[in-house]
Protein backbone atom coordinates (compact mmCIF):
# COMPACT_ATOMS: atom_id res chain seq x y z
CA UNK A 1 0.00 0.00 0.00
CA UNK A 2 1.58 3.22 -1.20
CA UNK A 3 2.62 5.27 1.90
CA UNK A 4 0.86 8.56 2.99
CA UNK A 5 3.74 11.51 3.24
CA UNK A 6 3.73 11.93 6.95
CA UNK A 7 6.58 13.54 7.44
CA UNK A 8 4.40 17.24 6.63
CA UNK A 9 1.32 17.16 8.79
CA UNK A 10 -0.78 20.21 8.80
CA UNK A 11 0.78 22.89 10.99
CA UNK A 12 0.53 22.72 14.53
CA UNK A 13 -1.64 19.42 14.40
CA UNK A 14 -0.50 16.12 16.46
CA UNK A 15 -0.77 13.16 14.08
CA UNK A 16 -2.54 9.83 14.75
CA UNK A 17 -1.17 6.70 12.76
CA UNK A 18 -4.38 4.04 12.91
CA UNK A 19 -3.61 2.85 9.19
CA UNK A 20 -4.17 -1.10 9.46
CA UNK A 21 -7.22 -0.46 12.44
CA UNK A 22 -10.67 -1.86 12.18
CA UNK A 23 -13.99 -0.33 13.38
CA UNK A 24 -14.07 1.17 16.51
CA UNK A 25 -10.71 1.56 16.78
CA UNK A 26 -10.19 4.32 14.37
CA UNK A 27 -12.52 6.02 16.28
CA UNK A 28 -11.75 5.19 19.81
CA UNK A 29 -7.89 6.00 19.12
CA UNK A 30 -9.02 9.80 18.16
CA UNK A 31 -11.19 10.14 21.03
CA UNK A 32 -8.26 8.90 23.55
CA UNK A 33 -5.44 11.41 21.37
CA UNK A 34 -8.32 14.23 21.72
CA UNK A 35 -8.15 14.32 25.64
CA UNK A 36 -4.47 15.41 25.29
CA UNK A 37 -5.73 18.43 23.19
CA UNK A 38 -6.73 21.95 24.38
CA UNK A 39 -9.96 23.48 22.36
CA UNK A 40 -8.78 24.41 18.90
CA UNK A 41 -5.94 22.48 18.52
CA UNK A 42 -6.18 20.00 15.09
CA UNK A 43 -5.72 15.93 15.03
CA UNK A 44 -4.32 14.67 11.75
CA UNK A 45 -5.48 10.89 11.41
CA UNK A 46 -4.54 8.53 9.24
CA UNK A 47 -6.82 5.44 8.22
CA UNK A 48 -7.20 2.78 6.01
CA UNK A 49 -10.72 1.41 7.30
CA UNK A 50 -12.79 2.72 4.26
CA UNK A 51 -15.44 2.71 7.10
CA UNK A 52 -13.65 5.24 8.74
CA UNK A 53 -15.47 7.63 6.33
CA UNK A 54 -19.12 7.27 7.80
CA UNK A 55 -17.66 7.03 10.92
CA UNK A 56 -15.64 10.04 11.17
CA UNK A 57 -18.63 12.12 9.16
CA UNK A 58 -21.25 10.05 12.84
CA UNK A 59 -18.10 11.13 15.05
CA UNK A 60 -17.79 14.49 14.09
CA UNK A 61 -22.01 15.28 14.15
CA UNK A 62 -22.01 13.67 17.53
CA UNK A 63 -19.29 15.27 19.35
CA UNK A 64 -19.58 18.43 17.33
CA UNK A 65 -15.69 18.25 16.42
CA UNK A 66 -15.18 19.93 13.20
CA UNK A 67 -13.48 17.80 10.75
CA UNK A 68 -11.66 20.60 8.30
CA UNK A 69 -10.32 18.44 5.97
CA UNK A 70 -10.95 14.39 4.75
CA UNK A 71 -9.40 13.29 1.46
CA UNK A 72 -7.60 10.00 0.40
CA UNK A 73 -4.62 9.36 -1.49
CA UNK A 74 -3.66 5.48 -2.45
CA UNK A 75 -5.76 3.77 -0.08
CA UNK A 76 -4.97 6.34 3.00
CA UNK A 77 -7.89 8.41 4.45
CA UNK A 78 -6.63 11.69 5.92
CA UNK A 79 -8.72 13.51 8.22
CA UNK A 80 -7.44 16.70 9.93
CA UNK A 81 -9.72 17.10 12.90
CA UNK A 82 -10.52 20.64 14.82
CA UNK A 83 -10.93 19.83 18.88
CA UNK A 84 -14.61 22.05 19.74
CA UNK B 1 -65.35 32.43 13.10
CA UNK B 2 -65.88 31.23 16.50
CA UNK B 3 -69.13 32.68 17.97
CA UNK B 4 -68.84 34.38 20.95
CA UNK B 5 -71.33 34.84 23.59
CA UNK B 6 -70.01 37.80 24.72
CA UNK B 7 -71.16 41.11 24.00
CA UNK B 8 -69.01 42.89 21.65
CA UNK B 9 -68.90 45.66 24.28
CA UNK B 10 -67.35 43.11 27.20
CA UNK B 11 -64.98 41.87 24.49
CA UNK B 12 -63.56 44.84 24.10
CA UNK B 13 -62.69 45.92 27.21
CA UNK B 14 -61.26 42.33 27.89
CA UNK B 15 -58.72 42.84 24.59
CA UNK B 16 -58.13 46.15 25.98
CA UNK B 17 -57.00 44.60 29.73
CA UNK B 18 -55.48 41.69 27.88
CA UNK B 19 -53.41 44.59 25.88
CA UNK B 20 -52.19 46.25 28.89
CA UNK B 21 -51.77 43.35 30.88
CA UNK B 22 -49.05 42.37 28.15
CA UNK B 23 -46.98 46.03 27.31
CA UNK B 24 -47.10 46.17 31.41
CA UNK B 25 -45.41 43.25 31.90
CA UNK B 26 -41.56 44.07 32.51
CA UNK B 27 -39.36 42.30 29.55
CA UNK B 28 -37.43 40.36 32.16
CA UNK B 29 -39.61 38.89 33.26
CA UNK B 30 -40.96 37.57 29.99
CA UNK B 31 -38.03 36.48 29.38
CA UNK B 32 -38.06 34.63 32.66
CA UNK B 33 -41.04 33.11 31.70
CA UNK B 34 -39.38 31.76 28.03
CA UNK B 35 -35.99 31.49 29.43
CA UNK B 36 -36.34 27.60 30.87
CA UNK B 37 -37.72 26.38 28.02
CA UNK B 38 -34.73 27.95 25.98
CA UNK B 39 -31.91 27.30 28.30
CA UNK B 40 -33.28 23.30 28.59
CA UNK B 41 -30.18 22.37 26.80
CA UNK B 42 -29.78 19.25 25.00
CA UNK B 43 -29.59 16.32 27.62
CA UNK B 44 -26.32 14.28 26.80
CA UNK B 45 -26.81 11.42 24.84
CA UNK B 46 -26.69 8.02 26.30
CA UNK B 47 -26.52 4.02 25.65
CA UNK B 48 -27.07 1.72 27.34
CA UNK B 49 -26.56 -2.13 27.27
CA UNK B 50 -27.55 -4.72 29.33
CA UNK B 51 -25.36 -7.64 28.38
CA UNK B 52 -26.57 -11.13 29.26
CA UNK B 53 -24.14 -12.90 27.12
CA UNK B 54 -20.45 -14.58 27.48
CA UNK B 55 -19.87 -15.24 24.24
CA UNK B 56 -17.29 -14.03 21.66
CA UNK B 57 -19.66 -13.13 18.82
CA UNK B 58 -22.15 -11.13 21.84
CA UNK B 59 -19.13 -9.53 23.70
CA UNK B 60 -17.76 -8.14 20.62
CA UNK B 61 -21.00 -5.93 19.94
CA UNK B 62 -21.52 -4.69 23.54
CA UNK B 63 -18.06 -4.00 23.14
CA UNK B 64 -17.42 -2.17 19.74
CA UNK B 65 -20.70 -0.38 20.38
CA UNK B 66 -19.85 0.77 23.79
CA UNK B 67 -16.38 2.05 22.89
CA UNK B 68 -17.48 3.93 19.87
CA UNK B 69 -19.98 5.33 21.58
CA UNK B 70 -17.79 6.50 24.64
CA UNK B 71 -15.60 7.85 21.77
CA UNK B 72 -18.48 9.94 20.20
CA UNK B 73 -18.98 11.14 23.76
CA UNK B 74 -22.13 9.06 24.79
CA UNK B 75 -22.39 8.87 28.71
CA UNK B 76 -22.42 4.75 28.30
CA UNK B 77 -22.88 2.19 30.79
CA UNK B 78 -23.30 -1.46 30.32
CA UNK B 79 -25.04 -3.73 32.92
CA UNK B 80 -23.25 -7.34 32.78
CA UNK B 81 -25.54 -10.07 34.31
CA UNK B 82 -25.48 -14.05 34.02
CA UNK B 83 -23.24 -15.42 31.48
CA UNK B 84 -22.44 -11.72 30.44
CA UNK B 85 -20.56 -11.46 34.45
CA UNK B 86 -17.68 -14.14 33.06
CA UNK B 87 -16.11 -12.41 30.47
CA UNK B 88 -15.61 -9.97 33.05
CA UNK B 89 -13.79 -12.15 35.85
CA UNK B 90 -10.42 -11.48 35.88
CA UNK B 91 -8.60 -13.78 33.16
CA UNK B 92 -6.14 -15.91 35.42
CA UNK B 93 -9.25 -17.00 37.44
CA UNK B 94 -9.57 -20.57 36.54
CA UNK B 95 -12.50 -21.72 39.11
CA UNK B 96 -14.44 -19.31 40.99
CA UNK B 97 -17.43 -19.76 43.23
CA UNK B 98 -18.09 -21.50 46.24
CA UNK B 99 -20.11 -24.13 45.92
CA UNK B 100 -19.44 -27.46 44.08
CA UNK B 101 -21.89 -26.38 41.86
CA UNK B 102 -20.94 -22.71 40.98
CA UNK B 103 -17.82 -24.05 40.91
CA UNK B 104 -18.18 -26.64 38.00
CA UNK B 105 -20.37 -24.01 36.35
CA UNK B 106 -16.87 -22.21 36.14
CA UNK B 107 -15.18 -25.26 35.21
CA UNK B 108 -17.70 -25.70 32.09
CA UNK B 109 -17.27 -21.93 30.75
CA UNK B 110 -14.35 -20.67 31.57
CA UNK B 111 -14.09 -16.95 33.11
CA UNK B 112 -12.07 -14.27 31.63
CA UNK B 113 -11.87 -12.21 28.65
CA UNK B 114 -9.74 -14.11 26.55
CA UNK B 115 -11.29 -17.68 27.39
CA UNK B 116 -14.86 -16.69 25.07
CA UNK B 117 -16.33 -18.89 23.14
CA UNK B 118 -18.59 -19.23 20.42
CA UNK B 119 -22.44 -18.74 20.59
CA UNK B 120 -22.55 -21.15 17.22
CA UNK B 121 -19.81 -23.53 15.79
CA UNK B 122 -17.98 -23.98 18.96
CA UNK B 123 -17.24 -27.49 17.90
CA UNK B 124 -14.87 -27.77 21.19
CA UNK B 125 -12.94 -24.80 20.02
CA UNK B 126 -11.90 -25.02 17.19
CA UNK B 127 -14.56 -22.16 16.00
CA UNK B 128 -13.34 -19.67 18.29
CA UNK B 129 -9.62 -20.75 17.28
CA UNK B 130 -10.32 -19.69 13.72
CA UNK B 131 -12.16 -16.57 14.58
CA UNK B 132 -9.46 -15.76 16.42
CA UNK B 133 -7.01 -16.91 13.66
CA UNK B 134 -9.05 -14.56 11.21
CA UNK B 135 -9.45 -11.67 13.47
CA UNK B 136 -5.53 -11.16 13.48
CA UNK B 137 -5.12 -11.87 10.19
CA UNK B 138 -7.33 -9.14 9.79
CA UNK B 139 -6.28 -6.94 12.22
CA UNK B 140 -9.28 -7.13 14.11
CA UNK B 141 -9.22 -5.48 18.08
CA UNK B 142 -9.26 -8.24 20.79
CA UNK B 143 -12.06 -8.35 23.29
CA UNK B 144 -9.55 -7.42 25.62
CA UNK B 145 -7.98 -4.56 23.72
CA UNK B 146 -11.73 -3.40 23.25
CA UNK B 147 -12.38 -4.00 27.11
CA UNK B 148 -9.44 -1.82 27.92
CA UNK B 149 -10.37 1.13 25.46
CA UNK B 150 -13.82 1.15 26.97
CA UNK B 151 -12.75 1.35 30.25
CA UNK B 152 -10.56 4.15 29.47
CA UNK B 153 -12.94 6.55 27.65
CA UNK B 154 -14.91 5.60 30.92
CA UNK B 155 -17.96 3.15 29.98
CA UNK B 156 -19.16 2.41 32.89
CA UNK B 157 -19.59 -1.71 33.48
CA UNK B 158 -22.48 -2.90 36.54
CA UNK B 159 -22.40 -5.76 37.47
CA UNK B 160 -25.76 -7.48 38.35
CA UNK B 161 -25.20 -7.99 42.17
CA UNK B 162 -28.07 -10.93 41.90
CA UNK B 163 -25.90 -12.98 39.40
CA UNK B 164 -22.87 -12.34 41.07
CA UNK B 165 -24.14 -13.57 44.34
CA UNK B 166 -25.74 -16.75 42.47
CA UNK B 167 -22.27 -17.46 40.84
CA UNK B 168 -20.88 -16.97 44.42
CA UNK B 169 -18.70 -14.00 42.48
CA UNK B 170 -16.58 -11.70 44.61
CA UNK B 171 -15.69 -8.60 43.91
CA UNK B 172 -12.24 -9.57 43.88
CA UNK B 173 -12.67 -12.28 41.48
CA UNK B 174 -13.93 -9.11 39.20
CA UNK B 175 -11.49 -7.03 37.09
CA UNK B 176 -10.90 -3.94 37.96
CA UNK B 177 -12.81 -0.89 37.46
CA UNK B 178 -16.26 -1.92 37.24
CA UNK B 179 -19.26 0.42 38.80
CA UNK B 180 -20.75 -0.65 41.83
CA UNK B 181 -22.80 -4.07 41.78
CA UNK B 182 -26.45 -2.96 40.83
CA UNK B 183 -30.08 -4.38 40.05
CA UNK B 184 -33.00 -4.09 38.02
CA UNK B 185 -34.37 -0.67 38.93
CA UNK B 186 -30.54 1.42 38.64
CA UNK B 187 -30.83 -0.26 34.66
CA UNK B 188 -34.54 1.18 34.19
CA UNK B 189 -33.85 4.36 35.50
CA UNK B 190 -30.63 4.62 33.01
CA UNK B 191 -32.66 3.30 30.33
CA UNK B 192 -35.82 5.39 30.56
CA UNK B 193 -33.40 9.25 30.72
CA UNK B 194 -34.18 10.96 27.80
CA UNK B 195 -31.72 10.44 24.59
CA UNK B 196 -31.22 7.23 25.54
CA UNK B 197 -30.54 3.83 23.10
CA UNK B 198 -30.59 0.76 24.71
CA UNK B 199 -29.64 -2.72 24.05
CA UNK B 200 -29.62 -5.85 24.93
CA UNK B 201 -27.47 -8.39 24.24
Amino acid sequence: MPAVDTSAPQTGAILLDAKGLKCPMPIVRTAQAMKNLASGQLLEVLATDPGAVADFAAWSRSTGNEIVTSSVEGGVYRFILRLK
Amino acid sequence: MPTSTLSPVLEGELEALLEAAVSETPIEEAEAIVAPEQAAETPVKQLVIINWSGEYDKIMPTLIMSSAAAASGYRTSVFITFWGLLPFVKDQRRIVGESWMQKTLAFMQRPGISHLKLSKMNFLGMGPWMIGRLSRKYNVASPAELLEAAQALGVEFIPCQMTMDMFGLKRDDMIDGLGEPAGAATVLELMTQPNTASLFI
